[in-house]
């Protein structure tokens, strides 16, 4: 069991809200998944400046001075901004990569949580109010954004099994429920040279949806894909920097509910999670269907 | 009437209050308002009692019902009316998944769809569906009657025993061992008066009955893989 809740907004006004109202929904799911809470993110579209998103068990001795070096690296200036065991590091668009490798190849224990333009992901270990009010999720603005709650199954309760699994740029992905060909098919995709961090089955769901999107397919034809080569159950939310889409497995016993307003698209778990919104009374409530692709974009 | 406020009072006290209530209650109507999707509300009751929720529900509302009638204003999540002994539910919206799962008796109304495995186990409860239900539904049916004023989704009535399945619309595909059969006078009888009960308009010759081959009932080597 897990808990997932998401957010698409349609209507700007609602952007500042945007953190507050996915907080709410995920707290809601708390007794879902208490392992471990996350959140995608998706705010500022710049196209000049890049974010990565790093975590580190140890942030007072790991982020200081590593935007200085960084810049250094760089030779361009990077900017950061510390949010408790998550930092997020800005820099120019042009040098992402760089910027990820210069990350990956220092000693201090930095992980990368995320990267992209406006993509930004928070997640650790502990109840969904904890980790919500640590990053004070519920002060940050953005367009859309995709929560969850973590019962743990497939792999260890840590930081980096934690969801949103974040595998291409500005790409995001929550799942409920339990992949049983995940050993095998993350084995294809590293002889394709994808790159996989954990031993979770999520991760290898979202790194597929990443893989297929390289080689052309749009998120809903990824999707699709997904329900051909993926086995086992699952209820997947997934973002991209301007795109939020649902699939569900044939047979569909991970639940579900949407709603829809003039002002948003909301995705949860249960109702329960979405009784708060504005306007929910006279939204349109329903269950996504079994084997089918739901998707919006701004 | 009596109104019991969910979000203020709590689901403990709630159920506890509704399970004091006996057959010679005098507090025969009962109103349950700030539902917001909360699990197992008005569940195991066993009186002569009319709870009506103004509201959606989460998980297994009215479960295990006994004699009461249950009204969910709004839709009822997972497990509405599971193993349902006698009394009566009604959903005002639609049902999640598995409504009325394992019914031993009485009647659920779903005035919305139904998703999937609605009936699923079904062991003589009657269910009602006004519009579509879902994937798997009466899978492993034993007794009882389902009802669906609309369309049926695949695999229906799969492994099924010995219930009885109406639907008005298409069905997308029958499961292993369900088969359409004949609608006879008896057939018309039970169909006429649920649709009545359930407050359907439909005319109960616009149904096509589906049931058992009989044909899994017992070891046959055809059957294996």
């Amino acid at each position: 069991m897990c808990g997932i809740v998401g957010l698409f907004l349609k209507d700007k006004a609602l952007e500042p809200q945007l953190g507050a109202l996915l907080t709410d929904m995920l707290i809601t799911m708390t007794d879902r998944g208490p392992d471990s809470a996350g959140i995608a993110i998706y705010n500022d579209e710049s196209t000049s400046y890049s974010k990565i998103t790093v975590q580190s068990d140890t942030p007072e001795t790991s982020f200081a001075g590593l935007a200085e070096t960084l810049s250094e690296a760089l030779g361009a200036e990077v900017g950061i901004t510390v949010k408790d065991t998550h930092a997020v590091l800005v820099g120019p668009a042009d040098k992402l990569a760089q910027m990820r490798s210069a990350i990956e190849a220092m000693e201090t224990p930095i992980r990368v949580m995320s990267t992209g333009d406006s993509l930004e992901i928070y997640k650790e270990v502990g109840l969904p109010k904890n980790v919500a009010e640590r990053f004070n999720v519920s002060a940050m603005n953005g367009s859309h954004g995709i929560g969850h709650t973590r019962m743990a199954t497939e792999s260890a309760v840590t930081t980096m099994g934690a969801h949103p699994f974040n595998t291409g740029l500005d790409q995001c992905l929550v799942h409920n429920g339990s992949l049983s060909n995940h050993n095998s098919l993350r084995r294809r995709l590293r002889r394709q040279g994808v790159h996989i961090e954990t031993q979770n089955d999520s991760e290898v769901a979202a790194a597929y949806l990443t893989w297929k999107m390289q080689n052309g397919a749009t998120l809903g034809e990824a999707l699709e894909s997904s329900l051909d080569d993926l086995d086992g159950f699952f209820t997947f939310v997934v973002g991209t920097k301007d795109g939020f889409g649902v699939v569900r497995d044939p047979i569909a016993c991970k639940p579900a509910v949407m709603a829809e307003t003039d002002q948003y698209v909301a995705f949860g778990s249960e109702y329960r999670a979405l009784v708060n919104l504005p306007g929910i009374e006279d939204a349109r409530v329903w269950e996504p269907e079994p084997a089918t692709v739901y998707f919006w974009n701004h | 009437m009596q109104t019991f406020d969910l979000a203020a009072e709590g689901l403990r006290e709630l159920n506890s209050t509704l399970h004091a209530q006996s057959e010679e209650t005098n507090q025969t109507k009962w109103e349950v308002v700030n539902p917001r999707g909360s699990h197992a509300i008005a569940v195991g009751l066993d009186a002569p009692i009319e709870v009506n929720i103004k509201g959606s529900t989460g998980y297994y509302c009215g479960g295990m019902n006994k004699q009461a009638t249950v009204h969910v204003h709004g839709s009822a999540g997972p497990g509405v009316a599971e193993n349902m002994m006698s009394g009566t539910v009604v959903v005002e919206g639609d049902a999640s998944q598995y409504a009325g799962a394992t019914g031993n008796g009485g009647l659920l109304v779903v005035k919305g769809n139904a998703s999937s495995r609605c009936g699923i186990s079904m062991k003589g409860i009657d269910i009602v569906v006004h519009g579509n239900i879902g994937h798997m539904s009466a899978f492993m049916a034993q007794s009882g009657n389902l009802v669906v004023c609309g369309d049926a989704g695949d695999a229906l009535g799969d492994s099924i025993y010995e219930a009885r399945l109406f639907v008005r619309g298409s069905v997308k595909s029958l499961g292993a061992d369900c088969i359409e059969k004949e609608m006879r006078p008896e057939h018309i009888e039970i169909l006429t008066d649920l649709l009545a009960r359930a407050g359907s308009d439909a005319k109960p010759e616009e149904f096509k009955r589906y049931g058992s081959a009989r044909q899994l009932y017992n070891f046959k080597i055809d059957n294996a893989y």
